[in-house]
C-alpha cells in the first residue's frame, strides 16, 4: 500500500477514500456476498425448521408417508459434489505453482462434476414423486434444493468463464483472481448443499 | 476474527471442517434426536468460539512517500489532552530547531462510544477544537507554525487520515503515562509503528507532575 506523492500537491478534489478495512476489496466484496446468502438460506431454512418442528401439525415422520427422498442418489451427488471442492483446490493450487496442464484438468474435472450434480437433481426432481402440490414438506423440499440448485447453476456459469479464460491464458501464477473467488463461492455452494443434504435427507 | 471465506485455502478447509462436523451429528441424530441437537449445539459453539479467538489478518505496512521540498521534514503530532503539554512542546520545539520542518497536530475528538453511535459528537469535536486551538496560539507564540485538524474518535483512523493528506516524515504520539493511558492500553503506539514505515517517537505528557510543579 503506498500514499502517493502526488496527492497533495498535484491532486485536485478530495483525498482517494481511505480503504480502512484490511481485507482486498475484491475479497471483501465476495464475503458480502455470501453474507448475504447466508442470509438468504437462512429465511428458508427458517421455513424448513418451521414445517417440521413448529407447526403444530406438523408429520411425525419426514417426510410424510408415503413420499420419501432419495437419499442415495443424493448421497452419491453430495459425494460428487463435494470431489468437485477438492478438484477446485487442486486446479487453483496447480496455478499458483505454475502447472497450467493440473490447472486446466482441474478446472474441467470441477465443471463436469458440478454439470453431473446439477444434472442429477434435475432427474431427481423428475422422479421424487410428488410436485409442490404435495404440501408444504414439499414446497419446502424443493425450495430448499431449488435454490441451492440456482447457485450452483451461478457457480457452473462461474467455472465455465474460468475454464475458457484458462484454455486461453489469462492466468499464471501472478495473476489468478480470478480462479479464487469463483473458487470461494464455489466451496461455500459445497458447504451449504453438506446443511442442506444434512437436514433435509438425513435427519 | 478471521473470515472462513478469506481465501480459497480457507473457504476449502472450512467445507473439510463442516463435512466432519456434519457426520458427527448425522450419526448422533442417528442414536437420539436430542444428542444430535446437543453435538449440533456444542459443535456450533465451538466453531464459533475457535473463529473469534483467531486475530485478525494483519494490515499491509503503509509505505508513505516523502512529498514537498527535500530539506523540508513533515511531523504528524497526534495527541489529545496531552497535547498543551510541556513535554510535548518541547518534542516539537526540539524537531523545529533541528531542520525545516512542517507539522500537523491532530487532536482525535473524545467522545463515548455511545455518543459516537448516536451522532451526538459535537462536544467531543468542539472539546478537541478548544484544545486544539490554544495549542496551535502556544505554538505560534513560540514560533513554530503548525496546522491543526480534528480527528476521528479512534487515534489509528485519525493517523490513518492524516497520513494519507500530510504524508509525514515522522509520527509523534504523546500520551498520559503508562497505566493512565487508554491509548497505550490498546497499543496505538506499537500499532502506528507496525502500521508505517516511517519513525513513529512517543512522547509521555504526564498532566499531573505539571500542575504539582505549577500548584508547588
Amino acid at each position: 500500500m503506498t500514499s502517493h506523492a502526488e496527492a497533495l500537491h498535484e491532486h485536485h478534489g478530495p483525498p482517494a477514500a481511505n480503504r480502512s478495512s484490511r481485507v482486498d476489496a475484491r475479497v471483501l466484496g465476495m464475503l458480502l456476498f455470501i453474507g448475504s446468502e447466508i442470509m438468504l438460506f437462512g429465511s428458508f431454512f427458517t421455513v424448513y425448521f418451521f414445517v417440521r418442528v413448529v407447526n403444530p401439525t406438523a408429520p411425525s415422520t419426514w417426510p410424510p408417508p408415503p413420499y420419501h427422498f432419495p437419499v442415495f442418489v443424493a448421497g452419491v451427488n453430495t459425494a460428487i459434489l463435494v470431489t468437485s471442492s477438492f478438484t477446485m483446490h487442486w486446479a487453483l493450487q496447480s496455478i499458483k505453482r505454475g502447472h497450467r496442464a493440473g490447472f486446466l484438468a482441474g478446472m474441467v474435472l470441477t465443471f463436469a462434476m458440478g454439470a453431473a450434480f446439477l444434472t442429477t437433481q434435475i432427474v431427481e426432481y423428475l422422479h421424487v414423486g410428488f410436485n409442490t402440490s404435495a404440501g408444504a414438506f414439499a414446497s419446502v423440499f424443493f425450495g430448499l434444493t431449488g435454490l441451492h440448485g440456482a447457485h450452483v447453476f451461478v457457480g457452473l456459469t462461474l467455472l465455465a468463464m474460468v475454464t475458457i479464460r484458462g484454455f486461453r491464458g489469462h492466468f499464471s501464477p501472478e495473476h489468478h483472481h480470478g480462479v479464487e473467488l469463483p473458487g470461494i463461492y464455489w466451496h461455500f455452494v459445497d458447504v451449504m448443499w453438506i446443511v442442506v443434504y444434512t437436514t433435509v435427507y438425513l435427519i | 476474527m478471521e473470515s472462513p471465506f478469506r481465501s480459497e485455502e480457507a473457504a476449502f478447509r472450512f467445507l473439510l471442517v463442516t463435512i466432519g462436523a456434519f457426520a458427527l451429528i448425522v450419526v448422533a441424530s442417528w442414536i437420539s434426536t436430542w444428542l444430535g441437537l446437543v453435538v449440533f449445539v456444542v459443535l456450533t459453539a465451538g466453531a464459533i468460539w475457535a473463529y473469534m479467538r483467531q486475530s485478525g489478518p494483519r494490515a499491509p505496512r503503509t509505505h508513505v512517500e516523502h512529498v514537498g521540498p527535500e530539506d523540508e521534514q513533515r511531523v504528524l503530532v497526534i495527541a489529545n489532552e496531552t497535547v498543551g503539554g510541556e513535554e510535548l512542546l518541547a518534542a516539537v520545539g526540539e524537531r523545529a530547531l533541528a531542520t525545516r520542518t512542517r507539522f500537523l497536530v491532530v487532536c482525535p475528538a473524545l467522545s463515548s462510544r455511545l455518543r459516537t453511535w448516536t451522532s451526538d459528537e459535537d462536544e467531543g469535536r468542539a472539546a478537541a477544537q478548544e484544545r486544539l486551538d490554544a495549542t496551535l496560539t502556544r505554538l505560534a507564540s513560540l514560533g513554530i507554525a503548525a496546522e491543526g485538524q480534528v480527528g476521528d474518535l479512534d487515534p489509528l483512523v485519525a493517523i490513518e487520515d492524516a497520513v494519507r493528506t500530510f504524508h509525514p516524515d515522522e509520527i509523534v504520539v504523546s500520551t498520559h503515562p503508562e497505566g493512565r493511558s487508554n491509548w497505550l492500553e490498546r497499543g496505538l503506539v506499537d500499532a502506528a509503528r507496525a502500521e508505517f514505515d516511517v519513525p513513529v517517537a512517543h512522547v509521555v505528557v504526564d498532566l499531573d507532575a505539571a500542575g504539582r510543579r505549577r500548584d508547588g
